[in-house]
C-alpha cells in the first residue's frame, strides 16, 4: 500500500475536521478526494504530508509512519498545497532550480519527469512566478513538486481556479505520471474530474461517505433520475420541492434533477401537476446518474 | 552544503528584488546617522550662566567681561556663596556657574597659577560639554594675553565639574547608539519579516515538506543578513569617521568582532520573533514595539541608565543593546582592549546562544 489511513480523527477547537477517516491507496493509483469546501480535504493532506499530527489514528505514506518517520516521508513525497506556494519574486527557472536543490537533485537529472509539463511553461522561464497565469502557476507548482521524483504525490485542489483547457491538460499529465509509477492523491471540488481517477472517496464534514471506482460509485445510486426543464426554472424547483412525492430536487446545469419517493411513478401525473401550477414548455426525461448525483444522494 | 547554498542564493534574490526592503537596508542607516549626527552636534547660543566671584579683582573682572561679551553666553546672575549654586541650577534657567577662587589675581601673580571652577548642569550632557569647552577657550585666550612678552607663563587652571550627570554619559554617544539601533532594526526586523513572509505566502508549508533541516533554514535566513549588516556597520563607522570626525580609539578588529556578535544576537532575536508571529505585520509590530523601544529608551542610548529608576535599571540588564553600547563606547571612545570588555562580551554571547537555542527549539517542524 502506498498510502494507508486508519481511523484518523482531527479537531480544531469545536470543529471536528476529520472523523474516523480510513482508506488505502495502492501503488501507482490516482486516488481522488471529492468533497465541498470545508470537508476536511486539506487537513487530511496536511496530516499525510507530515505537517499536522492527528488527534488519533494511524497513517503511513510509502510504508513510513507519518509521525515517527516524518523525515523519511519528507524526502520521498511531492506536496502541492491548495494555495499557490512558490516564490512570486523568483522566476520560473529559479523556482524550479531552488526546489531541485533543496531536494538534493538537479533539473537535468529528473528532466524526463517534468518534460511534458515544463515544455509548456519553458517559453516563460525568465518570467517571475507571480506574473504567470493561473494555469501556468499550477503547472510550475506541479513541476516543483515533481522535480525530486517523489514516490507519492499529494495534490490539494490543483485545478481550482484554472481554466477548463488547462484543467484538461493538467489531468492528462497526471495520467502520464501515473504510468511512471507515481502514486497520486488528488483532491478536487469538481465532480467531472472525479471520473478521471482510478478510485474516489466522497468526503463531507470530515467523514468519508463512500469509496469506490467512479464507474462503480454511480451504481450506489439506485433511484431513477429525471431531467426536468421548464420556462421558469426557479418556479419549477419551488413547485417540485412542494410536490408530495418528491425525494430530491436540485439544479443540474440547465436542468433540474428529480427523484421520486415511489418505485413506480407516472410521468404524466407530474407533468400535469406542473402544468396546473402554470409552467410551460415542460420536458421530463430519464437521465443517467452521474458522480455528482451520487454525491448529492450520499451527502443528504 | 549545496542545499544550504541554494537556500542562501534564494534569500539574496528575495532581498535584492524587493526595492522597499533594500531601501530600508541601506538608505535608512545613512539617513539616520546623518540626521542624528547633525541634530545632536548643536551650537550653543546665549546660554544663561551665573558668576560666583570670591575674588572680585582685575583679572576676574576681565574674564567676566569677555564671557559676557561673547555671543555664546549671557550672564543672568551674580551669586555670593557656594550654597546658592544649587538653587540657581534648580531654577532651571542657568546652565553653568563659573566660580573664581578667593584671591584669584594674587594667586596668579604670586604662584603663577589660579583656579577657576566651571560647574555645568549635565542633564543635557552635550550642551554641558560644549559650554565648558567654550568657557575654557575664553579663559585660555585671556591667559595668552596675560603671558604676552613674559617668560614665566601664568596659568589659570579650570576645574570642570558636572552636576546631575557627573560622568557625562552621552558625549559622542549617538554613534554607538545609532549603530546599535540600526543593526537591531535591520537584523531583527528584516529576518523576522522574511521568515513570516514564507509562512504567510504558504511557501513555508512546501519547505517543511522537504529534506531541509530547521538549522539549515534558520542559518540560510541568517547568513545573507549577516553580510548585509556588516556592510551597514561599515558604512556607519565610515560616516562617523569622515563626516563627524569621531575618533575610534580602540582596535578595529575587536570592533568588527563585537559588531558581528551583536548582529548575530539581533538576528537570533529576529528568528525568535518569527517563531511567535504568524504574519509579516505582527512580526513588524513586535520588532518595533518589543525591540526598538527598549533599545532606544532602556539601552542608555538617549537616557543615561544611572538616572533611571531602579526597576528600569534592573530591566535594562536584559537588553542586549545595553551591553553592546557599553562595548562600543569602550572601544570607540575609551580605546580599551578586550580585557576590559570580556564580561559584556560574555553576556552578549550568552544571550545569543540562548536566543538561538530557543528559536531552534521553538521552530515548528509542522504547522501549528
Amino acid at each position: 500500500m502506498s498510502i494507508s489511513v486508519s481511523h484518523i480523527n482531527k479537531s480544531y477547537k469545536d470543529i471536528r475536521a476529520l472523523q474516523d477517516v480510513s482508506f488505502e491507496v495502492k501503488k501507482g493509483e490516482i486516488f481522488g478526494l471529492i468533497g465541498p469546501d470545508g470537508a476536511g480535504k486539506t487537513t487530511l493532506f496536511r496530516i499525510l504530508a507530515t505537517l499536522l499530527i492527528a488527534d488519533s489514528g494511524q497513517a503511513s505514506v510509502a510504508g513510513h509512519d507519518v509521525v515517527k518517520d516524518y523525515k523519511t516521508i519528507r524526502n520521498c513525497v511531492g506536496y502541492m498545497p491548495g494555495k499557490f506556494s512558490l516564490y512570486q519574486d523568483l522566476t520560473v527557472e529559479e523556482n524550479l532550480e531552488f526546489f531541485a536543490t533543496i531536494f538534493k537533485t538537479t533539473i537535468k537529472e529528473n528532466y524526463h519527469l517534468i518534460e511534458d509539463i515544463y515544455k509548456q511553461i519553458e517559453p516563460f522561464k525568465t518570467r517571475r512566478a507571480g506574473k504567470l497565469s493561473g494555469g501556468m502557476k499550477q503547472k510550475l507548482a506541479l513541476c516543483c513538486a515533481l522535480i525530486h521524483k517523489p514516490e507519492v504525490l499529494f495534490l490539494d485542489e490543483p485545478t481550482t481556479g484554472v481554466d477548463p483547457v488547462s484543467r484538461k491538460e493538467f489531468w492528462d499529465m497526471l495520467k502520464r505520471l501515473q504510468q511512471k509509477g507515481i502514486t497520486i492523491l488528488v483532491s478536487t471540488p469538481y465532480m467531472d474530474e472525479a471520473s478521471l481517477c482510478d478510485r474516489i472517496a466522497f468526503i463531507q464534514d470530515g467523514k468519508i461517505l463512500e469509496i469506490d471506482s467512479p464507474e462503480a460509485i454511480v451504481k450506489h445510486f439506485t433511484k431513477t433520475i429525471y431531467n426536468l426543464s421548464a420556462n421558469n426554472m426557479y418556479k419549477l424547483i419551488e413547485s417540485l420541492k412542494t410536490y408530495e412525492h418528491a425525494h430530491s430536487v436540485y439544479p443540474f446545469g440547465e436542468f433540474v434533477h428529480y427523484t421520486d419517493t415511489r418505485d413506480v411513478f407516472d410521468i404524466d401525473e407530474l407533468q400535469h401537476y406542473l402544468k396546473n401550477i402554470g409552467l410551460n414548455d415542460i420536458t421530463i426525461e430519464i437521465a443517467k446518474p452521474t458522480i455528482e448525483d451520487t454525491f448529492m444522494a450520499l451527502a443528504k | 552544503m549545496k542545499l544550504f547554498l541554494g537556500f542562501i542564493k534564494k534569500e539574496f534574490y528575495h532581498i535584492l528584488r524587493d526595492r522597499r526592503s533594500l531601501f530600508i537596508l541601506f538608505g535608512m542607516p545613512i539617513v539616520q546617522i546623518l540626521l542624528f549626527g547633525f541634530a545632536i552636534t548643536n551650537e550653543i547660543n546665549n546660554v544663561n550662566i551665573a558668576i560666583l566671584d570670591h575674588s572680585k579683582d582685575v583679572t576676574t573682572k576681565k574674564i567676566i567681561d569677555n564671557i559676557s561679551a561673547s555671543k555664546y553666553f549671557s550672564i543672568n546672575a551674580f551669586i555670593q556663596q557656594e550654597n546658592d549654586i544649587e538653587s540657581v541650577f534648580k531654577k532651571g534657567q542657568t546652565k553653568a556657574v563659573i566660580s573664581f577662587e578667593k584671591d584669584f589675581n594674587q594667586h596668579l601673580i604670586k604662584n603663577g597659577q589660579a583656579t577657576v571652577q566651571i560647574i555645568t548642569d549635565a542633564t543635557d550632557p552635550n550642551t554641558a560639554n560644549t559650554i565648558s569647552n567654550y568657557v575654557n577657550a575664553i579663559i585660555q585666550s585671556q591667559v595668552k594675553e596675560l603671558n604676552k612678552g613674559i617668560d614665566k607663563g601664568y596659568q589659570i587652571i579650570p576645574q570642570t565639574r558636572m552636576v546631575y550627570n557627573p560622568e557625562l554619559k552621552s558625549v559622542f554617544m549617538f554613534v554607538p547608539g545609532i549603530m546599535t539601533v540600526i543593526l537591531m532594526l535591520v537584523s531583527a526586523m528584516m529576518t523576522s519579516i522574511s521568515i513570516t513572509r514564507e509562512k504567510e505566502l504558504g511557501t513555508m508549508e512546501v519547505i517543511l515538506v522537504s529534506p531541509l533541516k530547521p538549522l539549515q533554514v534558520i542559518a540560510g535566513k541568517v547568513v545573507p543578513y549577516i553580510a548585509l549588516s556588516v556592510i551597514n556597520a561599515t558604512v556607519i563607522i565610515l560616516l562617523s569617521l569622515f563626516v563627524f570626525k569621531m575618533p575610534i580609539q580602540g582596535s578595529l578588529i575587536l570592533l568588527a568582532f563585537e559588531t558581528v556578535l551583536f548582529i548575530v544576537t539581533a538576528l537570533a532575536l529576529g528568528i525568535l520573533i518569527s517563531t511567535i508571529a504568524a504574519t509579516q505585520q505582527t512580526a513588524m509590530m513586535i520588532s518595533l514595539m518589543g525591540l526598538m523601544l527598549p533599545v532606544i529608551i532602556l539601552s542608555g542610548f538617549i537616557f543615561p541608565i544611572s538616572s533611571m529608576p531602579l526597576v528600569l535599571q534592573i530591566i535594562s540588564n536584559i537588553i542586549p543593546a545595553k551591553w553592546f553600547i557599553i562595548i562600543l563606547k569602550a572601544i570607540m571612545l575609551k580605546g580599551v582592549g578586550f580585557s576590559f570588555i570580556w564580561k559584556e562580551t560574555l553576556i552578549l554571547l550568552g544571550m545569543t546562544v540562548f536566543f538561538i537555542a530557543l528559536s531552534i527549539k521553538k521552530y515548528k517542524i509542522r504547522l501549528e
